[in-house]
């Protein structure tokens, strides 16, 4: 049965509406415009050079594209809440020396072992970052912009002036990142089903739709009962132990680590979520976004090389890239609200 | 003071046959009882106060199951302050709760929650990013095996829950955009679904259209036949008188009177709100009519207002009256330049105004007392002084620099001269009570001696013996020739200082009517379009 | 003129019992004005211990500390820093923020080197180099106000893009020829003085920048656009126009500091500036100005300021790693918010527990 204006539809006992449908069709345009504009890249620059589909700058781009990926699921958690994680950088790189140094210091230490030091370094991480923000009541930016300059500051003392060398780690280790089923490594498909999880999980559960409730309207939130503090809180620890985990998979990758490891990831991290859909300010966006906007930025920068443009030109692109999408976000957002507005009084009246 | 009495169609809500609406109202999945005799809810001698501000004096109330109580007062009378304790927002300071006979102490909304009271404010906040049935469930999802959430039992549910009340909204679709009769729902179906008992709605249909104030009193009837107490705030006594079966009066913090509808009229109730008569319209001298200082032409925007043309002239005090949401408060923005407007023009004493650029205004010698002061008259921690001298910052300034000696004493002047109280020129704004924001509001504009002062709500919120002296203050300046547009819902407030009074509706002027002609009726008659009910 | 009479009106919006949540903005309560004065003096008053504090730290690590020498050298290496905290300052406290404007001191260096090497002269160059500024931080105010985008995302994305037009600019060349009479600063002393000129430009502007924002109606409006930008509009304040200038500002010191930042140390190259604007906002917040806008003293920046640069200093002076000190940028900041929060949760968890008790007698 569709009402005169034909804006409703019912079947089954469930109940669509135009408003709905256009709220998706406008939100899957916008998942796959960053798939179509993947795609347009890859052929426009595979038809000027065809060896960039070749299987070794597909492996390049996927093991980029994996770390910042899995950085991303992270940030998409803090970011939907309405906060913004700036210290996953200084996070990867103190986990990525410190981790790998187990092996120089524990000789036979097991990988597992080592994922697990990345994973409690992180977590560590996460805990402080989250502590002060909910309990001390300061915004996030600020506090991951300290934590950024502490925890990099750390590692610097730590590390000292050393490294530590690919040749001091086992290979099984390394083989971690290299190992592939032609060009795509395994370790790209175990972060796409990692990614899969977190998608599942902020689409299924309560405790992450409420990550989504408390970016869209904190005040409501709180009105309503839902715990932010908790929920903040866990989803720094999250983004922490997150970016501990890509700090042993970045030492498995460049297999030599200094204090400079990891610095600058933030920035490409923020940008892939907001290239991929996240709203700055939260409320919106999905994971599956996020690792799409990595594997653009990834291929993005794979495509100026082969092309032979320098790689002088990445950083300006990716922050073309950024205003671009948050200019195109917000211009969605401003039309889809009085779209819907206008279809929600006209079947009022 | 009696609010604007737009009538809507109360024969039709009062001749409604529910019966034929909803077979067997049901809430709860119980057949609605006969009203008990025990109160389900009673506040006794509530009182809250903040600061040296005493917000409730005695607040007392009993809501009985299966009706829908009103309660009324003016703005300031402690209402909104008894809703936020019902809320769980504000603890009392002194007083009990009662529900179902028990002593009750609600810490905090989710206390409030838990005991079965619901509270649909006048602009619902949802969550514009989640879907209906996840603003309905929010915080408690239904779940499926796993813990995840049941989106399919949600959906029905919410079908469920809106059938009754004989809406129809999709689950699925995202808050964003619904208007606030639908947001109003949503959180009425998210009462329902939380099994509340009593229901709070905080003046609900100032921002509805006829239409869908038409369906909220539907659903309020659903609710109440079944079982629920709706405690219904409003000054729109005319909804009150249509829907209510009883009401509470309160004034100045203190209830007043509790008791059935039956037998009292419009007036008894103001009477016991103002606590006296209402007053006659009072003779306004003959003041000089000059030349046009205001010649709005073909205002027009779209969506908003469409061709408004008049004119205001030096010395007169010219009225726009009609609903929320003719678009009044839209063309006065309009003209000051905070909105835009597609097509039209705006003259100020000849002079075309630039549109969109207030500086402009300004410089022309327009002020605007805007609606909400608190939002947009001033900036509530910047001192008093500071909020009374910042549009004539100019006016006090040597070499680009203000001077802070001249500044104090310009805003001692003029707070001097509208009487407003304070302690300290320098303590922030928000220390001041309602009457005296808005005379600091009218200190900064008045200071700027505009040749046209548009004022949006002049004494909304304030108590009683400021609004006399702010209606005193209006007529006075209309008589030094100042030509003054003052936007008012309040018909005695039109009625007793305009010499002329525009009315729109939807977006357009639909009827001016001059000093003598003006009444009442004759206004809400044009602003509901009911003019042919009426002989003139 | 007495005292308020509690007139039953709708009473003002005190905070509300409801904690506000994680993130926004605290509900404020009404201070009156002389406990505001208190508060901001306590903050001023616990720098200048800081400093002190500072002072007998860099004393009691070397016997050099105070000579003129050292304090030409604390000025000379923070003096940009130093610098862009102004414009920061004043967009901080209109609500705003500023993330480019490091990113703005780099390309304004690769251009300088650039066009030196491509033989324009020197004055030319400076002219121009500022104008570019004028004109990046134009970009940025249309882009925020025009186009209604949030500063914080804008301004990481300028941030990211200027840093790599500055990359495209010069690649990886360096240039390092400049001509000894510019590249002096970066060796001698302002004539007359134990300072560098970057301290000494940072002292003039300082100066104007305190007279503008504490004293100008200009400056006024700055605080009630941060506080309440929608009535800071139906006051006639024009909030666009304002931003728009005070990036367009951000943007010019973002130049002048580039071209400061070259020629002390003599030297363009891409990457000059990266990684500064973080202590640009960690000096500004720990001046006491609020990162929600509308509040803080440009008095209390300046001695921030002093703070950050003695204390920097004197870690060196311990041979403390050069690139760890950002621990302490770091922990000042987070010391510097979480100060006056401080107070407030111990409030909180008092009244919370108070509640609780409340609740479970019933």
């Amino acid at each position: 049965m569709t009402t005169a204006l034909g804006s409703f539809e019912e079947a089954n006992g469930e109940v669509t509406s135009s408003s709905r449908r256009l709220a998706d069709l406008v939100f899957k345009i916008r998942e796959f415009g960053i798939i179509a504009v993947l795609a347009i890249f890859v052929i426009v620059t595979a038809s000027i050079q065809s060896r960039f589909i070749d299987s070794q700058n597909i492996k390049f781009i996927f093991t980029n594209a994996t770390i910042y990926a899995l950085l991303a699921l992270g940030e998409t958690m803090v970011v939907v809440a309405r906060n913004i994680d700036l210290s996953v950088g200084s996070v990867l790189g103190l986990s990525a020396y410190l981790s790998a140094d187990m092996f120089n210091r524990a000789h036979g230490i097991p990988i597992v072992a080592v994922f697990a030091v990345g994973l409690a370094i992180g977590l560590a991480c996460g805990v402080v970052n989250g502590a002060i923000v909910t309990l001390g009541r300061v915004p996030s930016l600020v506090v991951t912009l300290a934590t950024l300059y502490v925890i990099r500051g750390l590692d610097i003392i730590l590390v000292g002036g050393g490294m530590v060398v690919a040749s001091s780690l086992p290979n099984s280790f390394l083989a971690i990142a290299s190992a592939s089923a032609g060009p795509v490594p395994y370790l790209a498909m175990v972060v796409a089903v990692v990614i899969g999880l977190g998608a599942y999980y902020l689409r299924s559960f309560r405790s992450g739709r409420e990550l989504y409730a408390i970016g869209s309207n904190p005040d409501a939130a709180v009105l309503a009962g839902i715990p932010i503090g908790k929920r903040v809180f866990t989803a720094f620890v999250v983004s922490g132990g997150i970016a501990g985990i890509a700090g042993v998979l970045w030492a498995a990758n460049y297999g030599t680590i200094d204090s400079t490891a990891g610095t600058g990831y933030e920035l490409q991290v923020v940008a892939a979520v907001v290239v991929g859909g996240v709203a700055i300010f939260g409320g919106s966006g999905t994971v599956v976004g996020a690792a799409f906007g990595a594997l653009l930025l990834a291929t993005i920068t794979q495509a100026l090389y082969v092309l032979g443009i320098s790689s002088f030109w990445d950083g300006a692109i990716a922050g073309l890239l950024l205003i671009a999408a948050i200019s195109m976000d917000h211009g969605i957002a401003v039309s889809l609200t009085a779209a819907l507005r206008k279809r929600s009084l006209q079947r009022g009246t | 003071m009696g609010e604007l009495l737009d009538r809507c169609d109360t024969s039709g809500v009062a001749s409604l046959n529910l019966s034929a609406l909803v077979p067997e109202p049901r809430v709860n999945g119980a057949i609605a009882p006969e009203p008990a005799l025990e109160p389900l809810l009673v506040m006794e001698h509530v009182a809250k106060s903040f600061g040296v501000v005493r917000a409730l004096g005695d607040g007392s109330l009993e809501l009985y199951r299966g009706e829908t109580h009103a309660l009324v007062g003016e703005n300031g009378a402690g209402k909104s302050t008894m809703v936020k304790i019902l809320a769980g927002v504000y603890q009392p300071d002194e007083g009990t709760l009662r529900i179902d006979g028990h002593e009750a102490v609600l810490a905090s909304p989710a206390a409030a929650r838990d005991a079965g009271i619901a509270v649909i404010y006048q602009e619902p906040s949802l969550f514009p990013d989640l879907t209906v049935a996840e603003n309905v469930f929010i915080g408690r999802p239904l779940l499926r095996s796993g813990r995840r959430i049941d989106r399919r039992a949600m959906h029905r549910r919410v079908l469920e829950l809106l059938e009754p009340l004989g809406v129809r909204l999709d689950p699925e679709r995202i808050a964003r955009g619904l208007s606030i009769a639908d947001q109003q729902i949503v959180e009425i179906a998210k009462a329902l679904s939380l099994e509340a008992r009593v229901i709070v709605m905080d003046e609900p249909t100032a921002a509805l259209s006829a239409y869908e104030v038409q369906r909220l009193f539907r659903v309020v009837e659903t609710l109440r036949a079944a079982g629920a107490a709706v405690l219904f705030i409003s000054h729109r006594l005319n909804e009150v008188f249509a829907i209510c079966q009883r009401v509470t009066v309160m004034r100045d913090g203190q209830r007043v009177l509790s008791r059935p509808l039956e037998g009292l009229g419009p007036d008894d109730l103001v009477r016991a709100m103002v606590g006296r008569d209402v007053v006659e319209r009072e003779q306004t001298g003959e003041s000089q009519r000059g030349d046009v200082v205001l010649k709005a032409e073909r205002l027009t925007r779209e969506g908003v207002f469409t061709d408004i043309s008049f004119e205001v002239r030096s010395g007169e005090i010219v009225a726009l009256a009609g609903l929320v949401g003719s678009g009044r408060s839209e063309v006065a923005r309009a003209i000051f330049g905070i909105d835009r407007y597609d097509a039209g023009a705006v003259h100020i004493a000849g002079a075309r105004l630039k549109k969109g650029v207030p500086a402009a205004a300004m410089a022309a010698g327009v002020g605007l007392v805007p609606e909400d002061r608190r939002l947009q008259g001033l900036v509530m921690e910047l001192s008093i002084e500071g909020n009374i001298a910042m549009a004539s910052l100019g006016r006090l300034q040597r070499f680009g620099f203000v001077r802070r000696a001249a500044e104090h004493r310009f805003a001692s002047d003029w707070a001097t001269r509208l009487r407003i109280r304070y302690l300290r020129l320098t303590s922030p704004v928000s220390t001041l009570s309602g009457g005296n924001q808005q005379k600091s509001v009218l200190a900064k504009w008045l200071s700027r001696r505009p040749r046209l002062l548009i004022i949006d709500e002049p004494t909304r919120g304030i108590d009683v013996a400021t609004k006399s002296e702010v209606h005193r203050l209006l007529v006075e300046l209309a008589q030094e020739g100042v030509a003054v547009l003052m936007i008012s819902s309040e018909l005695p407030e039109v009625l007793r200082v305009a010499d002329r009074v525009l009315v729109m509706r939807e977006g357009r002027l639909v009827a001016e009517f001059s000093h003598q002609e003006a009444s009442e009726e004759s206004i809400v008659a044009a602003a509901t379009g009911q003019a042919e009910m009426f002989t003139s | 003129m007495g005292p308020e009479t509690a007139v039953s009106q709708s009473g003002p919006e005190p905070a509300a019992s409801t904690p506000p949540p994680v993130g926004s903005p605290p509900r404020l309560v009404a201070l009156s004005g002389a406990e505001r004065l208190r508060s901001l003096v306590r903050w001023e008053s616990a720098l200048v211990i800081a400093l002190a504090a500072t002072v007998v730290f860099g004393v009691s690590v070397s016997s050099q500390f105070l000579t003129g020498s050292n304090i030409f050298n604390i000025g000379l290496a923070n003096g940009e820093v130093a610098i862009m905290a102004l414009p920061m300052t004043l967009i901080i406290i209109a609500g705003e923020i500023d993330l480019s404007i490091a990113s703005t001191l780099g390309l304004s260096s690769s251009l300088l080197g650039y066009l030196w090497l491509h033989g324009w002269p020197m004055p030319a160059i400076i002219v121009f180099v500022l104008f570019i500024g004028v004109v990046l931080g134009a970009f940025n105010g249309i882009l925020v106000t025009r186009l209604g985008l949030p500063s914080l995302a804008v301004t990481i994305g300028t941030m990211t893009l200027y840093a790599g037009m500055a990359e495209i600019v010069l690649g990886s060349t360096i240039v390092s020829n400049f001509p000894t009479g510019y590249t002096t600063i970066g060796v001698n002393a302002f004539p007359h003085t134990d300072l560098s000129y970057s301290a000494v430009f940072f002292l003039v502007l300082a100066i104007i920048f305190g007279a503008v924002m504490h004293a100008t109606p200009f400056g006024r409006s700055l605080f009630a656009i941060g506080w309440n930008k929608e009535a800071a509009q139906y006051a006639g304040i024009r909030v666009k126009r304002t931003k728009t200038i005070l990036y367009m500002v951000s943007g010019l010191i973002g130049a002048l500091a580039g071209i400061l930042y070259t020629f002390r140390l003599s030297t363009a190259e891409f990457d000059n500036g990266s990684g500064l604007v973080l202590s640009v906002v960690a000096i500004v917040l720990l001046g006491g100005v609020s990162i929600f806008g509308g509040k803080g003293t440009l008095f209390g920046v300046f001695l921030a300021v002093v703070v950050f640069c003695s204390l920097q200093n004197a870690l060196l002076l311990t041979n403390f790693p050069e690139d760890a000190t950002g621990i302490v940028t770091g922990g000042l900041l987070l010391v510097s918010v979480l100060l006056p929060n401080g107070g407030d949760l111990i409030r909180r968890i008092r009244s919370r527990r108070s509640r609780s008790r409340l609740s479970s007698g019933s």
